[in-house]
């Protein structure tokens, strides 16, 4: 029988496996940037084939849409050129790749091997808005008010800190 | 039907690539974007676990049904603030140190 749940998972389990692996490969941080936005729209429909679409549709609209514009507008801002090979960063490679393959094959045997026959169903949650805003403003009323306050001290200290000192040196005048 | 496990091995091997880069990257805004990788990863596994939790019939044992998906909501509040917090600060040390390779930014004073 065609499983459509099993192949449409795997065509967005392949897209945001290989955005992942062309994030580590490319050396210019813009081209990382559009792969991890590749990524990020593929676990969407990751999220949509679970049935979380509340889920999808933010992490659309913060993660791929505010979060990374931030990323490439600071990409640009700073004029990123072609990262630099340095001594360090061979001996990263050396270390890092070995050990995110063991760390990959190890994690997929432990789960492939113990699961049981627990499978979920396409459209298994109900994700609306409709059923994520009442825990949002009951269960939860706490910690999404203390979000809030989160989100304004973040503000707050990115522009304190990304706004210039205000001791900079002033260059002295001509008449002094 | 898929089996919960393949979305929790597709959710390792994105966190496993965010730690790589983590790893292997010498530009801090890349390393960055890593980091954001790995949340990434985390978030699937939440989602889907959630979707796992739901279809067994756990809201029976007292846990608030769903509410893995509003963790998921939580985690993309933090990731936000933190994204704007961190991309602040490497814009502060660019503008004291001129690079953006971690290997030159190897004091904390500025």
């Amino acid at each position: 029988m065609l499983n459509i749940h099993l192949i449409l998972f795997l065509a967005f389990g392949a897209v945001a496996v290989a955005g992942a692996i062309n994030l580590l490969a490319q050396t210019h941080p813009i081209n990382s940037a559009l792969s991890l936005i590749a990524v990020m729209a593929a676990l969407a429909g990751e999220y949509l084939l679970l049935g979380a679409e509340f889920v999808a549709a933010v992490q659309v609209i913060v993660y791929a849409g505010a979060i990374m514009v931030l990323f490439v507008f600071t990409i640009m801002l700073l004029n990123a050129g072609v990262e630099e090979r340095t001594k360090g960063s061979r001996v990263a490679v050396l270390f890092g790749i070995p050990g995110m393959l063991l760390g990959s094959l190890l994690v997929a045997w432990v789960l492939l091997r113990h699961s049981g026959t627990e499978a979920v169903a396409a459209g298994a949650l109900p994700g609306s808005p409709a059923t994520i805003g009442p825990l949002l403003f009951h269960e939860f009323l706490l910690p999404f008010e203390i979000t809030s306050v989160l989100i304004l001290i973040a503000i707050m200290g990115a522009v304190v800190l990304a706004s210039k000192p205000p001791s900079s040196p002033v260059p002295p005048r001509k008449g002094d | 039907m898929v089996p919960l496990s393949y979305y929790l091995v597709l959710s390792g091997i994105l966190f496993a690539c965010g730690v790589t880069g983590f790893l292997i990257k010498r530009n801090i805004i890349t390393i960055f974007m890593s980091i954001e990788l790995m949340l990434n990863g985390v978030n699937l596994s939440f989602v889907a676990f959630a979707a796992h939790w739901h279809a067994i019939g756990g809201e029976l044992r007292g846990i608030v049904p769903l509410s893995g998906q509003v963790f998921v909501f939580f985690v993309m509040v933090v990731a936000a603030a933190e994204a704007a917090v961190g991309l602040a600060i490497i814009i502060a040390v660019y503008r004291t140190r001129e690079t953006l390779n971690v290997d030159q930014v190897n004091l904390l004073k500025l």
